[in-house]
């Protein structure tokens, strides 16, 4: 097992809705990041992306993503992916709403 | 205004009826994203950061009521309530569902709209000066070319995989509102010998490299134009690179192989083609003219100086000293809608205020709306005496802001909020620097400023030709915002220059309040503007204001 030096979790969009969800083990998925599973081991992320991937009627665009993990579940450590798991900034219509 | 043919319908219908099948093909895994994604973007459906994104045509920003309540049905029954007015006089809805788009585009289509080009390697929504047909100042109504070009580019078989996006914009006046130097291809309407056609200028363009474009041709008759377009598109579709996305776009096939070269190829390739032709582009030309023919308008003895009402409260004199423009008959005066009232988002419009837009267009507009490229809302039309009324109607949809041409009329695209290519957030920004400035109450004092936000180097805000730009970048993890000063949209279109190193997302405002403080320190008097006065100073002193700490260190 080799250790990943930064935490990560699998992200992607929802085919139907575009909405951003992240991978949530054993095999769903989730819209709110605190709730995502965070991987910190390469070859379970390598897997990971590969499951994601292999759902491409479920979710589109799945990548893997840095965070921080914390006491109440992961955080995005980049502002981009801050932004997308919380919602745009001008109106309460994205992941605010939840 | 235009009124779709039964060939427009058809092939419309056609077009919704295909997507409807190619998202049922998606959705029940037969077509992978990789299959579906150019099916997707050929009807302007683009997928972004937090949902799907459906770019709507709105060809030269022209529309009537009847099409602004059917974007307002969508935004409220598809969306969230709300649609977004676009730099490229498009309408984006940000909240989509796959599953609903072809419903969307059905009922876009019952209302002869579409989102076909707005996407893709193809040319895109032709845009206009959003005063044609209005204007004092334009020779003649440019629409009824730029809607001949929309025929003519709309599925044309030779250009479906350009090298690169091709933008093509028209004026009919001298004064450019339509940023036509900034364009793959600039049309400015001109005369010679009591002869009509357009000055063609090719290569301009903002983005990572911005350039402003050359003249191709300083005249090319009204029956010559459609060929040489064509010529021209053609030309640059062989010889435009396919090696690197970031070279592709003419204005850098105009940059490598020089201007004479591309107009020898253009010329040699206009004479080849021009007899197919055949005169058929001016006889389309005349049956597109009458859709444009002005509205009746209300006869001289009834015009009624409204400007000169004794009970005039303070509010509607600010708001006509700003909104409104000359019109082309004196009884008449065009009106801007500003998007943008302090604080809240640029070019965002709510379902309700569509409908009140449309009804006062009705009502009082001969019912013509038009979006502008800066992202507001005109009513070209509008008798003097009903602009009480108007005025009136508008305070009660919100959309009374007395801003036209001021530092809170802020262009800015959807930044990092939104958009899945952006680098930073362009909306908070505009925000903050709209309320700062109405706390200040300085707005007025600092006069005309054209105030433009990118949230990356694509440059959809327009940051090049901003007097003053901002484009906001990532730098070292947190976003950074560098500005440029004295660039200009006009008809002397000018690239603005760097100021120097970026600001924080906290510093940004402060930035641009002690420029603008400083400017009313500057200049030579209450009429000379911040442009004028940086072309007279140049950036130094600016540049000064900009970065006091560089100041104290040297």
């Amino acid at each position: 097992m080799s250790v990943a030096a930064i935490s990560k979790v699998v992200t992607a969009n929802d085919l139907r809705s575009g909405e951003v969800l992240y991978l949530r083990f054993p095999h769903s998925w989730t819209p709110e990041l605190a709730k995502a599973s965070v991987i910190k081991d390469d070859d379970l992320a390598k897997a990971s992306l590969a499951f994601a991937q292999g759902q491409p009627n479920t979710v589109v665009g799945a990548y893997l993503s840095d965070v921080i993990d914390e006491r109440d579940g992961p955080r995005a450590s980049h502002f981009r992916e801050r932004f997308r798991s919380t919602g745009p900034s001008n109106y309460r219509h994205g992941k605010q709403e939840l | 205004m235009y009124q779709y043919s039964r060939f427009d319908h058809e092939f419309i219908a056609e077009r919704v009826a295909q997507f409807r099948a190619q998202v049922a093909r998606r959705l029940d895994g037969s077509l992978t994203e990789e299959e579906f994604k150019p099916l997707r973007l050929m009807n302007g459906l683009y997928l972004q950061l937090h949902a799907y994104m459906l770019r709507v045509a709105i060809p030269y920003g022209t529309l009537n009521s009847r099409q602004m309540h059917q974007l307002a049905m969508i935004a409220e029954r598809w969306d969230k309530g709300y649609g977004h007015f676009t730099t490229r006089q498009n309408i984006q809805f940000n909240w989509p569902k796959l599953e609903d788009v072809p419903d969307i585009l059905q009922a876009l289509a019952d209302v002869e709209m579409h989102a076909i080009q707005t996407s893709g390697n193809t040319v895109r929504n032709v845009t206009a000066d959003h005063f044609a047909g209005a204007a004092a100042d334009e020779l003649a109504d440019p629409r009824p070319i730029a809607e001949l070009i929309r025929q003519w580019s709309t599925d044309h078989p030779e250009f479906q995989f350009l090298p690169r996006k091709f933008k093509i914009a028209v004026t009919g006046s001298p004064n450019d509102r339509a940023v036509t130097r900034a364009h793959d291809i600039g049309l400015r309407m001109t005369e010679q010998d009591g002869q009509r056609g357009f000055e063609v200028i090719v290569g301009g363009g903002l983005g990572r490299t911005p350039m402003i474009g050359k003249t191709l041709s300083p005249f090319v008759a009204l029956d010559d134009l459609l060929p040489y377009l064509e010529a021209v598109v053609s030309t640059y579709n062989l010889l435009g690179r396919r090696d690197n996305k970031y070279k592709a776009r003419i204005k850098i096939t105009t940059h490598e192989h020089g201007i004479e070269q591309i107009k020898q190829r253009v010329e040699a390739q206009f004479a080849k083609i021009k007899p197919r032709f055949a005169g058929a582009n001016l006889q389309l030309l005349k049956d597109i003219e009458q859709h444009f023919v002005l509205p009746k308008f209300k006869s001289s003895s009834a015009q009624v100086e409204a400007d000169s009402a004794p009970a005039q409260s303070p509010a509607f004199r600010a708001w006509l000293d700003t909104n409104i423009s000359a019109h082309k008959l004196p009884g008449y005066a065009i009106v801007s809608v500003s998007l943008k009232k302090p604080g809240a988002t640029p070019g965002d419009a709510s379902a309700d205020q569509m409908r009140a837009l449309a009804e006062i267009a009705r009502n009082f507009g001969h019912d013509e709306l038009r979006i502008s490229h800066e992202q507001n809302v005109i009513l070209p039309h509008v008798h003097r005496a009903d602009l009480t009324q108007v005025f009136q109607a508008l305070r009660q949809a919100d959309l009374a802001a007395a801003n036209i041409g001021l530092i809170s009329d802020i262009i800015a695209c959807p930044g990092m909020d939104y958009c899945a290519l952006a680098t930073a957030r362009s909306i908070p920004v505009a925000q903050q620097i709209a309320t700062r400035f109405q706390a200040l109450k300085l707005e007025h004092d600092i006069g005309p400023l054209k105030l433009k936000i990118s949230g990356c180097i694509n440059a959809c805000g327009h940051h090049h030709v901003g007097h003053i730009g901002i484009l906001g970048l990532e730098k070292a993890g947190v976003e950074s915002y560098q500005i440029t000063l004295g660039g200009d949209g006009g008809a002397e279109a000018e690239i603005g220059t760097r100021a120097g190193p970026g600001f924080g997302a906290d510093e940004i405002v402060p930035a641009i309040e002690r420029l603008l403080l400083g400017y009313l320190q500057l200049r030579l008097d209450r009429n000379e503007s911040f442009l004028e006065a940086y072309r007279r100073l140049g950036l130094a002193p600016f540049k000064a204001l900009l970065y006091p700490q560089a100041r104290k260190a040297a």
